[in-house]
């Protein structure tokens, strides 16, 4: 555990970056330092390697304080990873990635056969290994950081709004890949952004700073969302936070009717039966796969003109998917109902608007019982 | 008749003689002008105000003429080869330290912070990080300062000989052949290109690192 203990940074100019900053950093959790700019989160991730010096307080690493120890032997213990990845432009990329086991005394060919095995686990192809980081992607340069940052095996990563230089599309690939890696190594994560959505999707915890380095709340993300402690921390998550919220309520609860499904070359019978089950059909194709809605009436056996289904929006799959992906699904079909599907895209369900809000309702009761519960203990 | 490369005796020296001495008084300066470039550009690097001053200092060595080094010199070293590469080293300072000082500084800050983050001490990162990364600006400034050495030399010639290859230039006017200066000329003319050549061929193999011209990701 990393516990950061009434810590200030003032500059010799009287600037204050980090104001009497207490937090504890668990372990094997991704803790999120989130904040508008001069909020002093960099600062803050900076003094856990002593790149900065606290002006007062102390940052304690499992119960020792972290001045205890030669600053390179912690800094050695510590992975890092920065924004535009800041490679060695001079090293190949598997010697880039063996910096650490080599400055820690590890021969050249141990080093590289770990960098080569890191390479794999991040994701990059072992045949970019000769290269140099100019010939990369910016993706894939800060795959590269992460490799090194890991190279030695250390039990503390800190990151520096890493994937803040790169295109929206590879920046979620780069977050959904930490969380993978993170689900294998189970490191003591502290990760600074400036996105509010990038801090709610990674963090365990988020630590939300105001300017002036004081920290404004310290929560898990669902409870962020549910509870912002001030006006500023409302401000900072934005709109939708209700919606957003969602993300964090699981949807497998949710009750599928079967009934509407039909299949394209349904006869006769199978749609006078199903008429009335429900105001629309879901019309799939022979594998299972929804193809589009339709009224009732309008369905003729044996002769379904695909052209004239209407669009079911986006699919979601129960129990992977969050009661928000359900609700999106459900206001992007025009009929109002959601499309449930299994793993391989087969449909095995639909829910009504009305019944994922009942959804939704139950699982705010279920946390605001939680809730009270925590609070009477 | 006397052919190209055949110099009168009194000049003490054969044409591939007059070559290596030629180099030899041009490259020195150089090497040693870069060995005092390096702490001096590290030390302006570090410690931001003594760059003008050191600049300025440096500049001004740049403007005093070799005739009044030499007056000094004489004094010390005599009518020697090491007078005449004294003021060459001197010279060289004003192309080699500003060089190093934005190789150095060119070196891109997140680079610099991941250095430091992985546990780089300041030699360490010097030496693994700054110097590597600046030898394409630094080989950039050695090429100017050889060139221009290379063609500097010949004013050795004006305290008893001591110019290489632009001792011929006196010689020319001696005996009334000019063939000889443009012999002169023409030898310092190649020398220097085929220095910078060695130079850019050098700068190639240090530093496959950077992008070539023309070759795709």
């Amino acid at each position: 555990m990393i516990r950061i203990d009434a810590v200030t940074k003032r500059y010799p100019d009287g600037t204050v970056a980090v104001d009497r900053l207490s937090l504890e950093i668990p372990d094997r959790a991704i803790t999120v330092l989130v904040g508008p700019s001069g909020c002093g989160k960099t600062t803050t991730l900076r003094m856990i390697n002593r790149m900065v010096e606290p002006t007062e307080g102390s940052i304690l690493l499992d119960g020792r304080d972290i001045r205890q120890q030669p600053v390179n032997t912690l800094r050695r213990s510590m992975g890092y990873v920065i924004q535009n990845a800041g490679l060695f432009p001079h090293r190949t990329i598997l010697d880039n990635i063996a910096t650490v086991p080599r400055l820690l005394g590890r021969s050249r060919r141990q080093a590289r056969d770990r960098a080569a095995e890191l390479m794999e686990r991040v994701g990059l192809d072992t045949a970019l290994a000769g290269r140099y980081p100019y010939q990369l992607s910016g993706g894939q340069q800060q795959r590269v950081g992460v490799a090194r940052a890991l190279a030695a095996d250390p039990p503390v990563l800190l990151m520096d709004e890493p994937f803040s230089a790169v295109d929206p599309v590879v920046r979620k690939q780069l977050q959904d890949e930490l969380l993978r890696i993170q689900e294998e190594l189970g490191k003591t994560i502290v990760f600074v952004t400036h996105d509010i959505d990038e801090a709610i999707k990674l963090g365990t915890r988020v630590a939300v700073l105001r300017t002036g380095g004081r920290l404004a709340q310290y929560a898990p993300p669902a409870e962020l969302l549910s509870a912002p402690a001030d006006s500023f921390v409302e401000d900072f998550l934005g709109a939708d936070r209700g919606i957003r919220r969602l993300s964090f309520f699981p949807s497998a609860g949710l009750e599928l009717q079967t009934a509407p499904l039909v299949p394209a070359d349904a006869d006769a019978g199978t749609l006078a039966a199903r008429a009335t089950a429900a105001p629309y059909l879901l019309v799939t194709d022979a594998d299972g796969r929804p193809l589009g809605w339709s009224e009732p009436g309008r369905l003729t056996a044996g002769a379904v003109d695909r052209d004239e289904l209407l669009d079911f929006g986006r699919p979601f799959v129960p129990g992977t998917d969050s009661l928000r992906a359900a609700l999106d699904g459900a206001v992007l079909s025009p009929t109002g109902w959601a499309v449930a599907v299994d793993g391989e895209g087969r449909a095995i369900g639909v829910v009504s608007q009305q019944a994922i809000g009942e959804a939704i309702r139950a699982a705010h009761g279920r946390v605001a019982e939680r809730t009270e519960e925590a609070a009477g203990r | 008749m006397s052919g190209f490369f055949d110099l009168p005796s009194d000049l003490g020296q054969s044409w591939p003689g007059l070559v290596g001495l030629h180099l030899r008084e041009a490259l020195l300066p150089v090497l040693a002008g870069l060995l005092v470039s390096l702490p001096v550009a590290q030390l302006c690097v570090r410690f931001r105000w003594i760059y003008p001053p050191v600049l300025g200092i440096a500049t001004v060595l740049y403007a005093i003429p070799s005739l009044a080094f030499f007056v000094v010199l004489i004094d010390y070293f005599g009518q020697s080869e090491t007078t005449v590469m004294i003021p060459l080293a001197l010279y060289s300072l004003v192309v080699l330290v500003p060089a190093i000082v934005d190789g150095v500084r060119s070196v891109p800050p997140e680079t610099l912070a991941a250095a430091e983050a992985m546990g780089f001490g300041a030699v360490r990162r010097y030496f693994q990080v700054q110097l590597p990364l600046a030898v394409p600006a630094i080989i950039a400034g050695l090429r100017v300062a050889t060139v221009s050495s290379i063609s500097l030399v010949s004013v050795g010639m004006l305290i008893g000989n001591q110019g290489a290859l632009g001792n011929m230039l006196y010689a020319a006017q001696t005996y009334g052949r000019p063939a000889l200066a443009v012999n002169a000329v023409l030898t310092i003319g190649v020398l220097g290109m085929l220095a910078d050549a060695a130079l850019v061929l050098l700068r190639h193999l240090l530093t496959p690192w950077m992008p070539r011209k023309g070759a795709g990701r």
